[in-house]
C-alpha cells in the first residue's frame, strides 16, 4: 500500500520520474554550485508532492533551481537566497520549517517526550522500589522450603 | 458469474465475521465452552470465504474480465500476466480486500495454532479480531466494492499505472500487509487480556511469535519499497521521508519496541502495563497508515472532501478501535501487578532504554508526519516537513542507540555490571577504532564525522560478534567445548545476534552511501568517455526498442576498469502505451564496493544526451542489512521456546541448552 497511492500521484504530476539537475543549470564554480545544492535539498518544489526542488523535474523546480544559482552568484549568502525564495513563496517552500511560535510543538515535542519519559521512568523506578523496601519480605513456608532443598540436593 | 460467487463469499464473511465478534466473547462471559469453540470455526470459515472472494477477483483480472468496473479501471489486456495478478492489490478496492484476508488469516492462524491456550482467553482474541473483519468488511461493502459490475462493458481497460509494473513492487504489498495486519493478533491480544483482567508473562510468551511474525514481513515489505525506490525512481535516493513511507515505518519502530519489551516481561514479569500498551499503539499506528494512504489527506487536507465517505468511515473505524482499546486500558491498567524490581544497570534497564530511544524516534516520526496535516486545518498555514526536519530530529536518537546496542544483550537480568561488559566488549571496541582511524587515513573526502558514524555500525557488528563468542567461550576453552556451546546455544540468541548484526550492516550501508555518493550531470555525446570513481564509461548511443506494453529508448555504455569491459550498463526511457506514462530504468553496475548507477535523461541538441552518473558505494549493505534482520527474526521464530502455539512443550525445553539467558 505504502508507495503505491503516492507514486500514482507522483506519476501524474510529473512526466519523467527523474533527478532533475540539468547539465546547462551547473555552475561553474564548484563550491558555489556545492552551495546551490545543498540550498536546493532544502526547499521544496510547490507543485510536486513532497520532493526537493533538487529532485524534481517540474519546470517549476528548474526555475527555482536557476533562481537559487542567479541569486548565488549575485553574492547572496544562503541564508539571504532562502529568505528571498520565503518572501516570494511563503514558508511552504522549506523542507525544514523554521523555528517560530506555529512550529514550536512540531520541534519541540519529541525532546520534551524524550526529558519526561526519562524523568517518569526514574519516578516508576524509585516508587517501584520504595515499594519492595517497605513490603517486609515474607518468609519461605513449610512446603517452599521442603521443594528448596529437594531442588539443591539435585544440583 | 465467477465475479458473482466472490461477490456472494464477500458479503456471507461480513456475516461469518458478525458471528466471530459476538459469540466467542459472549460465551468467555457466560463461561460457555460450546460458543467459545465457535469463534474457531468462525475464524477458519471467514478466511476460506475470503479467499473464494479473492481468487474471484483474481481469476476477473487474469481473464481481463471487463465487466467489473474494478478491472476496467486498473487492467488492460495486453499487460504481461505478473501484472495482471498483481493489478489486483495496485488499487484502493483490491488492496482492502487483501487486507481483509490477511486479517483472516491471521484469525484463522490463531485458531489452528493456538490450541493450547486459555479457552477464555483465545475466544476473546478471536472475537476482538473479528471485530476488526467486521469493520474493514464493512467498510469494503459499502464505500470500496471490487466486484461492482461495469454497464455497458468496455471492450478495453485503462491500465495500471506503469511505474507500478516492476517485480519487486508486485510482491512489496503483501509482505507489507503480513506485517501491518500481522500486529492486529498483538492489538486482539492485548486488548484480550485487558477483558479477562489475567497478564503474566505466559502472555508475552504467546504474543512474541505473532509480533516477531509481523515484524518480520514489515521488515522485509519496507525494505523491498526503498529497494524499488531506489531503482525506479532514478535518482538513487532509497529513504525520501515521505508521509506514505513514514506511516509503515511508525508501526515498525513501534512494534521493534514492543518485540523487545515483550522480552522484559516474559523473563521477569516486568513492565506489563507498558508492553499492553505498546501492544495497542502497534496497531493503532497500522491503522493510522492506512487512513493517511487511503483517505487523500496526506495530499492536502482539502482532498479529505474528495472522498469524504471513505475518509470519514476509516477515521470511524480508528476512533472506535484505538478509543476504545485506551478506554479499556485506562480502566483496567491499574489492576495489573507490577513484576519484579530491577537495578538501571540491567537487562531490563538496557532494554528500558531501547524503548526509550525507539518511541520517541517513533514519536518524532509521528508528530512530523501530522503536523503540517494539523496546523493547516487549525490555522491554514501551510508548511512542509522534509527531509532535513527528520534527520534532525529522528538522527541523533539513533546515536545512542546504536552505541548501547551491543551492551544489551551482554548485561545480565535484574542486576548488571557493566564494567565487566565493557571488558567483555573491549575487542570490538578495538577493532571499531583500527577501522575508524583506517577511514580517516584512506579517505580525505567527505563529511569529517562520516568515519565515526560508519564506525558505528562497525561497533554493531563486532558487538554481536562479541556476544556468540563470548557464549561460546571462544578463545577461553578448548575447541570442542566451544562447538559443543556453539551447537547448545539457544536459537533465540542467534537471533538476538544476527538481527543486531543486519542493523549494524545497514548503518554501513547508510553511512557509506550517504557520505561518499559521486555524481556527474553531463551532457555527452556518443562517442564520448566519462570517468567515475574508477570507472570508465564510453556512451555508445542510443536506440529505439518495442516491449510488450511500452516502447522505449535504450542507451548503451560500455564500462570498462583498467582498459578491460566490466559489463555495459543499458539505461532507458520508456514510455508506456496504456496509461500514458513515461518512466526511467536505471542502469546499475552492482559489486559489493558499491553500485553505478547512470539515468539516461532529455535529449539535448548536436545528438547529445543528459547522463546522469552516480556511485554510491556499500549501498547494497542496506538491504542486505534488512534481509539479516529478517533472517534474525526467523531463527528466533524457529526457537522451540517461542514456537507458536507450543507454550507448554517449550516449558519442557531440554535442560542441557546452554544457559545463555
Amino acid at each position: 500500500m505504502v508507495r503505491f497511492f503516492t507514486i500514482v500521484l507522483l506519476a501524474w504530476l510529473m512526466a519523467i520520474p527523474a533527478k532533475a539537475v540539468e547539465p546547462d543549470e551547473i555552475l561553474k564554480d564548484p563550491v558555489l554550485e556545492a552551495r546551490a545544492r545543498g540550498i536546493s535539498l532544502e526547499l521544496r518544489c510547490l507543485v510536486c508532492q513532497n520532493q526537493s526542488i533538487d529532485d524534481s523535474n517540474a519546470p517549476l523546480a528548474r526555475d527555482l533551481r536557476i533562481l537559487v544559482r542567479k541569486r548565488l552568484t549575485k553574492g547572496d549568502s544562503d541564508g539571504e537566497v532562502i529568505n528571498f525564495l520565503v518572501a516570494r513563496y511563503g514558508e511552504f517552500v522549506l523542507l525544514r520549517p523554521r523555528f517560530a511560535p506555529h512550529t514550536m510543538i512540531l520541534w519541540l515535542s519529541a525532546p520534551i517526550l524524550f526529558l519526561f519519559s526519562i524523568f517518569a521512568i526514574y519516578k516508576a523506578y524509585r516508587r517501584r522500589s520504595e515499594e519492595v523496601a517497605a513490603a517486609p519480605a515474607k518468609a519461605l513456608t513449610a512446603k517452599e522450603k521442603r521443594e528448596l532443598t529437594k531442588l539443591l540436593k539435585q544440583h | 458469474m465467477i465475479a458473482e460467487i466472490g461477490h456472494f463469499s464477500l458479503l456471507l464473511a461480513l456475516g461469518v465475521a458478525l458471528a466471530q465478534m459476538i459469540l466467542p466473547i459472549w460465551g468467555a462471559q457466560r463461561g460457555n465452552q460450546a460458543l467459545m469453540r465457535m469463534g474457531s470455526s468462525a475464524a477458519q470459515a471467514q478466511f476460506v470465504l475470503l479467499l473464494i472472494a479473492f481468487s474471484a477477483l483474481t481469476v476477473a483480472y487474469v481473464t481481463s474480465d471487463f465487466s467489473l468496473l474494478n478491472v476496467v479501471q486498473n487492467s488492460h489486456s495486453a499487460k504481461p500476466m505478473l501484472y495482471k495478478v498483481s493489478g489486483v492489490w495496485g488499487n484502493h478496492e483490491g488492496s482492502l480486500l487483501l487486507w481483509v484476508l490477511i486479517l483472516a488469516l491471521f484469525g484463522c492462524a490463531v485458531a489452528v495454532f493456538g490450541r493450547n491456550l486459555p479457552p477464555d482467553l483465545k475466544a476473546n482474541v478471536l472475537g476482538v479480531q473479528g471485530s476488526i473483519s467486521v469493520a474493514f468488511l464493512l467498510f469494503m461493502i459499502m464505500t470500496s466494492n471490487p466486484f461492482i459490475r461495469a454497464d455497458p462493458a468496455p471492450f478495453e481497460g485503462r491500465g495500471l499505472n506503469p511505474i507500478l509494473q516492476d517485480p519487486a513492487l508486485s510482491f512489496h504489498p503483501p509482505f507489507l500487509y503480513l506485517g501491518y495486519v500481522g500486529f492486529s493478533v498483538a492489538f486482539s491480544f492485548a486488548v484480550a487480556a485487558l477483558i479477562t483482567g489475567r497478564i503474566d508473562p505466559a502472555w508475552a510468551r504467546w504474543v512474541r511469535p505473532w509480533t516477531l511474525m509481523a515484524w518480520m514481513f514489515l521488515t522485509l515489505g519496507i525494505s523491498m519499497g526503498s529497494w524499488w525506490a531506489y531503482y525506479e525512481l532514478g535518482w538513487g535516493g532509497w529513504w525520501f521521508w515521505d508521509p506514505v513511507e513514514n506511516a509503515s515505518f511508525m508501526p515498525w519502530l513501534s512494534g521493534t519496541a514492543l518485540l523487545h519489551s515483550a522480552l522484559v516481561m516474559e523473563k521477569r514479569d516486568s513492565l506489563k502495563i507498558w508492553t499492553i500498551l505498546l501492544a495497542i499503539l502497534t496497531f493503532s499506528l497500522s491503522l493510522m497508515g492506512a487512513f493517511l494512504v487511503r483517505s487523500g489527506v496526506l495530499t492536502s487536507v482539502h482532498s479529505f472532501a474528495t472522498d469524504p465517505a471513505r475518509g470519514v468511515f476509516i477515521l470511524g473505524i480508528m476512533v472506535i478501535f484505538i478509543g476504545g482499546a485506551l478506554a479499556l486500558f485506562a480502566h483496567r491498567a491499574q489492576m495489573l501487578r507490577q513484576g519484579g524490581i530491577f537495578a538501571p544497570v540491567s537487562r531490563e534497564g538496557s532494554l528500558v532504554l531501547n524503548n526509550l530511544l525507539i518511541t520517541t524516534s517513533c514519536a518524532a516520526v509521528f508528530i512530523g508526519t501530522l503536523y503540517p496535516l494539523a496546523l493547516e486545518a487549525v490555522t491554514g498555514d501551510k508548511i512542509s516537513v522534509g527531509p532535513p526536519f527528520f534527520n534532525a530530529t529522528f538522527g541523533p536518537l539513533m546515536i545512542p542507540l546504536l552505541i548501547a546496542m551491543p551492551f544489551g544483550p551482554f548485561l545480565a537480568w535484574k542486576r548488571g555490571d557493566i564494567l565487566g561488559v565493557a571488558q567483555r566488549l573491549s575487542v570490538a571496541a578495538v577493532v571499531t577504532a583500527l577501522v575508524v582511524i583506517a577511514v580517516y587515513a584512506y579517505l580525505a573526502r567527505g563529511p569529517w564525522l562520516a568515519p565515526l558514524a560508519l564506525g558505528m555500525g562497525i561497533w554493531v557488528i563486532a558487538g554481536a560478534l562479541s556476544e556468540v563468542a563470548f557464549r561460546a567461550k571462544m578463545f577461553r576453552a578448548p575447541w570442542e567445548e566451544v562447538f559443543r556451546r556453539l551447537r547448545n546455544l539457544p536459537r533465540a540468541a542467534y537471533g538476538t545476534a544476527v538481527a543486531h548484526l543486519g542493523v549494524g550492516v545497514m548503518v554501513l550501508g547508510v553511512v557509506a552511501t550517504t557520505a561518499w555518493q559521486s555524481e556527474k550531470i553531463l551532457a555527452v555525446k556518443p562517442g564520448e568517455t566519462v570517468n567515475i570513481a574508477g570507472y570508465d564509461l564510453r556512451f555508445g548511443g542510443v536506440a529505439p526498442s518495442q516491449g510488450p506494453n511500452y516502447r522505449e529508448q535504450i542507451g548503451v555504455l560500455i564500462v570498462k576498469r583498467g582498459g578491460e569491459e566490466i559489463t555495459r550498463l543499458h539505461p532507458s526511457k520508456r514510455l508506456y502505451d496504456a496509461p500514458k506514462t513515461a518512466t526511467t530504468e536505471a542502469g546499475i553496475y552492482a559489486s559489493w564496493g558499491g553500485d553505478l548507477y547512470v539515468v539516461l535523461g532529455d535529449e539535448l541538441k548536436e545528438g547529445a544526451f543528459t547522463l546522469r552518473f552516480y556511485f554510491n558505494p556499500l549501498v547494497r549493505f542496506i538491504w542486505i542489512g534488512t534481509l539479516i534482520m529478517f533472517f534474525g527474526g526467523f531463527l528466533s521464530l524457529s526457537d522451540r521456546r517461542l514456537r507458536v502455539g507450543a507454550p507448554k512443550r517449550a516449558r519442557a525445553a531440554p535442560a542441557n541448552a546452554a544457559p545463555a539467558e
